[in-house]
């Protein structure tokens, strides 16, 4: 997933300041753009920043947590995330199918409650489990 | 009694992370106390992503990041008793009553639960891993009515997140605080309209972070410099005025803003927890609130550490779990030595020096007070925040006890560009580090090394500063 920047030396048309949402460091990133694709990331201090900014610039996702109904357990709701980035135009698309969906206690950490969610290839997987 | 050598006082990730650091440095009779029904502190209800990134190389959520501890709490079977309040601390008196560590100083911690009631333990260390809570909502000083639907940021994330519930439909947040941002988030996910964030300084609290991914990518407006003026309704909220406020907080007129909504969160920041060390006698800060504690983590009661959201708000738990390890060894260390050398007289440490053939330099003299001043280099560094550096954790370290490396974590009191942090030992500077910006939303930290330390002298203190150049 990590798109390598080989065009290095092409003009650089336009630059974008950038936070990096990766961890709560919040590294500011400045990238270079030529032609509306990123040619250089500065600021980073690790290599998900770098992907990230690539990501932010061209095609912006985000990995989205949430609740799932539980019946039968020792709690009401389950925490959630998505498995994966999903593109940040399908939120309200996946925050519809979770609100949907309703699962049946007991559930292990890492279990799939939702495959595929609105299309987007990511699953939907519990952060907690529950008896 | 029940006796044990260390008690962990909050099962949260600072208290397990203790627990795990204290076992894997020989500690065996060990139990930590939490009066919620699970382990994992406030991660429980931090449901979302961008924990451990640093400790574990993998981005998680709250509960994962909690549930990676509990299971080596588990592994190590280190006990825990849940639903278990601690309502006092407090420095053993009888000593001799203690047959486990005969001879050493105790500390009596009681506490309350279903089983057993209200019971004691004595220990030979405590760790204060009690975390933190948000401050009082009487910070909000508007006249009036207080009707239903006024909830802090953290009661409704839990709210929420932990029991299912929605607490309202149409919401204004007042502080700008990561978790007042966090929750913006959340509610307008849930199908909430989250109309405005406001907050009375001219920046925000919060990490830029979920600024941009909490109010960015909503749409949610941040008003900056603005406050609360009004709240509409008597049984429950039906609007809230906003105003803009001058530099001193005084609202401006003509600059009011009106909304209609159902509820108001109010996230105004996070305090220590430290009722419990209070009445302990452990010396706070003034600033942090948390107790003052030296390079080894220990607070101003020998035996007694602290670690995580009890000392200060950390940013990142990967920071809190790291401190809390230490502070883990170092109560290892503290119970390990006490064995070998009780307080009460210094006939062991002496027969040590004597085996080390140490005893001519450790023990000049031969009544027992001199002994011990020889035999323990007490000198403690404190150091200084100052020139925009609000506090430091920790306060003091001592040169001939510190590891080699000793983190200092500290914010800084305003939002600053391009300053050095810079290090002094007397007129000597010892680092000087540059920052492209520098905010109290962000911890900020300086690594001190032993080796900076060979020659100081007795009144010498450390100073940390902004400096411009
Ligand atoms: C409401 C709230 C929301 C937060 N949200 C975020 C967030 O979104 N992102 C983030 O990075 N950080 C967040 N934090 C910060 C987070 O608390 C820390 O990163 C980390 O969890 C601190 O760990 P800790 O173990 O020091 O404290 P905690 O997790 O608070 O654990 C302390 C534990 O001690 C227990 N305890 C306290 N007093 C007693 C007593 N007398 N007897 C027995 N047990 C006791 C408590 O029940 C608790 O389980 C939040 C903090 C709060 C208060
Ligand atoms: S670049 Fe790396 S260290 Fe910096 S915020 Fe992003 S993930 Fe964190």
């Amino acid at each position: 997933m990590a798109e390598q920047l080989e065009n290095h030396g092409k003009s650089v048309e336009e630059k974008r300041e950038l936070t990096c949402i990766g961890c709560p460091l919040g590294c500011p990133l400045t990238v270079e753009l030529s032609g509306g694709t990123p040619v250089r990331v500065m600021g980073n201090t690790c290599k998900k920043g770098e992907e990230y900014a690539i990501k932010e610039v061209t095609n912006p996702e985000r990995i989205l947590t949430s609740i799932v109904r539980v019946t039968g357990g020792s709690g009401a709701v389950i925490s959630v995330k998505t498995t994966a980035g999903v593109p940040k135009g399908c939120i309200p698309q996946c925050m519809k199918e979770i609100h949907a969906c309703t699962v049946k206690a007991p559930v292990r950490i890492g279990d799939i409650l939702i495959k595929n969610i609105a299309g987007t290839s990511a699953d939907v997987a519990a952060t907690r489990a529950m008896e | 009694m029940r006796k044990a050598e260390l008690v962990i006082i909050g099962g949260g990730p600072a208290g397990m992370a203790a627990a795990v650091s204290a076992r894997q440095n020989g500690i065996e009779n060990i139990v930590i106390l939490e009066r919620d029904h699970v382990l994992g502190g406030i991660l429980n209800q931090c449901i979302h992503n961008g924990f451990g990134l640093h400790t574990f190389q993998e981005e998680l959520t709250g509960p994962e990041y909690a549930d990676r501890y509990e299971q080596k709490v588990k592994e190590l079977e280190i006990e825990y008793q849940l639903e278990t309040m601690v309502t006092d601390i407090s420095e053993g008196t009888d000593q001799k009553a203690s047959d486990l560590l005969p001879g050493v100083r105790c500390i009596h911690v009681s506490a309350v639960n279903r089983t057993y009631g209200f019971f004691q333990i004595e220990t030979k260390a405590v760790i204060l891993a009690m975390g933190c809570r948000e401050r009082p909502r009487g910070a909000l000083n508007i006249p009036g009515y207080r009707p239903a639907g006024i909830y802090s940021a953290g009661t409704a994330q839990r709210l929420i997140n932990v029991m299912g519930y929605m607490p309202g439909k149409r919401v204004v947040i007042l502080g700008s605080g990561d978790i007042g941002l966090i929750m913006a988030r959340r509610m307008t996910l849930e199908g909430a309209k989250v109309l405005a964030v406001a907050e009375l300084m001219p920046y925000s609290g919060g990490l830029k972070r979920n600024i941009v991914q909490c109010l960015e990518d909503y749409d949610i407006p941040l008003l900056l410099s603005h406050t609360v003026v009004n709240i509409r309704g008597k049984e429950r909220v039906e609007g809230i005025t906003l105003a803009k406020v001058d530099e001193k907080g005084r609202p401006l007129p003509g600059t009011q803003i009106e909304y209609e909504c159902d509820t108001l969160l109010l996230s105004c920041g996070l305090l220590p927890e430290n009722e419990l060390s209070k009445t302990a006698g452990v010396a706070l800060q003034q600033i942090t609130g948390g107790p003052a504690v030296n390079d080894r983590l220990e607070t101003s009661i020998p035996g007694m550490f602290a670690c995580g959201n009890v000392l200060h708000v950390h940013d990142l738990v990967d920071y809190v779990s790291e401190e809390a390890s230490l502070a883990g060894k170092y109560a290892a260390c503290y119970i390990q030595k006490a064995k070998e050398e009780p307080v009460e007289d210094g006939t062991k440490a002496k027969e040590r020096a004597a085996e080390d053939g140490t005893e001519a330099k450790e023990e000049p003299a031969k009544d027992g007070t001199e002994l011990e001043a020889a035999v323990t280099d007490d000198t403690e560094l404190q150091i200084q925040p100052e020139n925009g550096v609000r506090y430091t954790v920790p306060c003091s370290i001592s040169p001939d006890k510190m590891a080699d490396q000793v983190v200092v974590r500290f914010r800084v009191g305003g939002v600053y560009q391009d300053r050095y942090i810079s290090v002094y030992l007397g007129e000597q500077r010892l680092l000087h580090a540059k920052r492209r910006i520098l905010t109290p939303g962000k911890m900020e930290q300086v690594i001190l090394k032993k080796s900076f330390f060979q020659s100081v002298k007795p009144d010498e203190a450390i100073r940390i500063d902004l400096e411009e150049e």
